[in-house]
């Protein structure tokens, strides 16, 4: 007994140690990033890791003003917000229809999105430019928007058939009995039951479009049209003394400050869907 | 003279007509919901990706619809092209060695979290596990071009994090070292960075799993008198062997187009191309180079890099899990 609990010390004081390290290397560069965005250039360039002198909170203004970022974050806003709410739209009617009925050609649509699933976008990628170019829609948000739609489909329909597939049967036949034909059977009875199953890929796909930056990088060129992801990466292939380091820590702030508070608050739930999405 | 209070010679017909207006009905339910979705789905990713297959066989370079059949042209001057042997050698490096690192940590910590606590009472996690669960997970939720920011600042060579701390210490060689602009430390450095995103997605994927795991079973190891080690090697990483399979297939493609990171931490490929990746080079040889054709072929290649890649994972897995139930059954 004695033997064990002193084996269990060691034990706990090693993973404490090894875990203790791991968040540091995690939280530290955080925090430095924090403090670098309301220090001057040149306290930047002369005195790393000293704390500023005086907080310049005019990095913040000049990122948000001039480098672009607020115009940028606005774009990234409408583009996700809309992509999600049409991709959950469009995904749960497909993965419905999929899941439960049968008709010629169901199998073939499932398969082909499940493929497509395992291809990498690059291959797409070339095509894809002309496709929106010849549809008029390169370098528009609508033409970003519906290719963000088009990549988060797939998956949404994956996820959300397993979903719908397991809905019980009676509550459908109880509404059909009632009178109700399929549309209101879909939106009052199946679609609110399936709402967990919605946030959780929701969530997912938020991450995903949020993230995204080579749609973007390619299809949206436009630089009034640019997405968050790449205004961030501006400031990394404009290189030189002329960069205005105050406002790129501060730009980088701003991006992950509304990321923490979602975090912090939906972190349970955000956990849960990725423990449900296994396959992404 | 009929009316609707004659139920007599009606039910028949009646019903039959019910029939067809209920199968009219749902054919287009069926139609009015799949058509959207699947148009979207044909048009914007079937269609490129059939596509692709064509022009790779082309000599196409995207200015006017002009093109040639070249037969499989980009792909022999393709390995003849040592800017993408490079390039291949890179992502195949990434592939080999990240997914295995990301997924031994984010076991190891899974394990210690849920079930690395007092080997008395009842089977449980590391006191204050939580808190490093919640920790980990956060890099995920970064976009990757503001991770490569922050990590491109710290391996800044004399106004970084890194350097200035190591200099701190007394380590002064390193006071204007450029751990992204020299060949050898270029690609650790970035794998590293690329490894600190994603690990806590896997950690919290496998608690999940191991969470799933019955406690009776780690109750009767613990009486058999098995350790952690023990414990983690024959009770839960066969019984998660399933979520670390499918997290390596999904990992691969994830890692294979590391592009985001790539882009920001090596615009150009690194030093003597050291951090080049496939993907990268695609987008270079395509947007900035125009050869559309050769890029093409270069995205055929890798998809065929990635099914190879799942293959092989698979195949390793089934060896895996074959090996474990004749161990059991023996």
């Amino acid at each position: 007994m004695q033997r064990r609990r002193r084996a269990d010390i060691a034990y706990a004081t090693t993973a404490h140690g090894a875990l203790g390290i791991w968040s540091l290397l995690i939280i530290v560069p955080f925090l430095w990033t924090v403090m670098s965005s309301l220090k001057s250039s040149s306290e930047i360039l002369a005195s790393p890791l000293a704390p500023p002198t005086t907080w310049r909170f005019d990095n913040y203004v000049r990122a948000w003003t001039t480098a672009g970022i607020g115009e940028f974050f606005f774009n990234t806003i409408l583009v996700v917000g809309s992509a999600l709410v049409i991709v959950m739209l469009l995904g749960a009617m497909c993965a419905y229809v999929l899941a439960r009925f049968s008709f010629p050609g169901n199998r073939v649509i499932y398969y082909a999105m499940l493929i497509s699933m395992s291809f990498p976008i690059f291959l797409a990628i070339v095509p894809l430019f002309f496709t929106l170019q010849n549809l008029g829609l390169l370098n528009t948000l609508p033409g970003l928007t519906v290719t963000y739609v088009a990549f988060a489909l797939p998956f949404t329909v994956f996820f959300l058939y397993a979903f719908f597939e397991s809905l019980p049967h009676d509550v459908y036949e109880a509404a059909k009995i009632d009178g109700a034909g399929e549309w209101r059977a879909f939106f009052s009875v199946m679609l609110p039951m399936a709402a967990p199953g919605m946030a959780s890929v929701a969530i997912l796909n938020f991450i995903g479009l949020w993230n995204q930056f080579m749609l973007p990088i390619v299809l949206n060129t436009k630089k009034e049209n640019w997405v968050l992801t790449q205004g961030m990466s501006a400031f990394a292939s404009s290189t030189g003394r002329s960069v205005d380091y105050g406002a790129m820590f501060a730009a980088v702030v701003m991006t992950i400050i509304p990321v923490l508070i979602v975090y912090i608050i939906f972190q349970r739930r955000l956990e849960g869907s990725v423990s449900q999405g296994t396959f992404r | 003279m009929t009316t609707s209070h004659t139920t007599v010679g009606r039910p028949r017909p009646r019903a039959a007509d019910r029939r067809r207006t209920i199968r009219v009905q749902r054919a287009t339910f069926i139609v009015a919901f799949l058509v959207l979705p699947v148009t979207v789905f044909v048009v914007f990713i079937a269609s490129p990706f059939l596509q692709a297959f064509y022009y790779s066989l082309t000599d196409w370079r995207g200015f006017s619809q002009d093109m040639n059949f070249v037969g499989l042209a980009n792909f022999t001057s393709m390995f003849g092209d040592p800017v993408f042997l490079a390039a291949l050698r890179n992502s195949l490096l990434l592939c080999l060695v990240l997914p295995t690192a990301v997924l031994a940590a984010a076991f190891l910590i899974a394990f210690t979290v849920t079930a690395g606590g007092p080997s008395v009472g009842h089977v449980r996690g590391l006191r204050g596990g939580g808190f490093y669960r919640i920790i980990t997970f956060f890099p995920y939720t970064i976009p990757a071009i503001v991770v490569g920011l922050i990590w491109a600042q710290v391996y800044d060579p004399t106004r970084g994090l890194l350097n200035s701390v190591l200099t701190g210490l007394g380590f002064t060689e390193f006071a204007s070292f450029a751990w992204l602009g020299d060949a050898d430390t270029a690609m650790a450095a970035s794998m590293f960075v690329i490894f600190w995103a994603l690990v806590g997605f896997y950690v919290v994927l496998f608690i999940a799993a191991i969470k799933g795991i019955p406690g009776e079973t780690y109750e009767a190891a613990r009486l058999d008198g098995a350790g952690r080690a023990r414990t983690a090697w024959s009770i839960t990483l066969p019984q998660i062997l399933a979520s670390i399979q499918s997290s390596y297939v999904y990992l691969g493609l994830m890692v294979i187009d590391s592009f985001g990171f790539m882009m920001v931490l090596n615009p150009q490929g690194g030093p003597a191309y050291s951090t080049l990746t496939l993907t990268q080079y695609l987008y270079m040889t395509a947007f900035t180079k125009g050869q559309f054709g050769d890029a093409t072929a270069m995205g055929v290649f890798l998809a065929l890099v990635i099914l190879i890649y799942s293959g092989i994972i698979f195949g390793i897995f089934r060896l895996l899990g074959g090996d474990r139930r004749r161990g059991a059954g023996a």
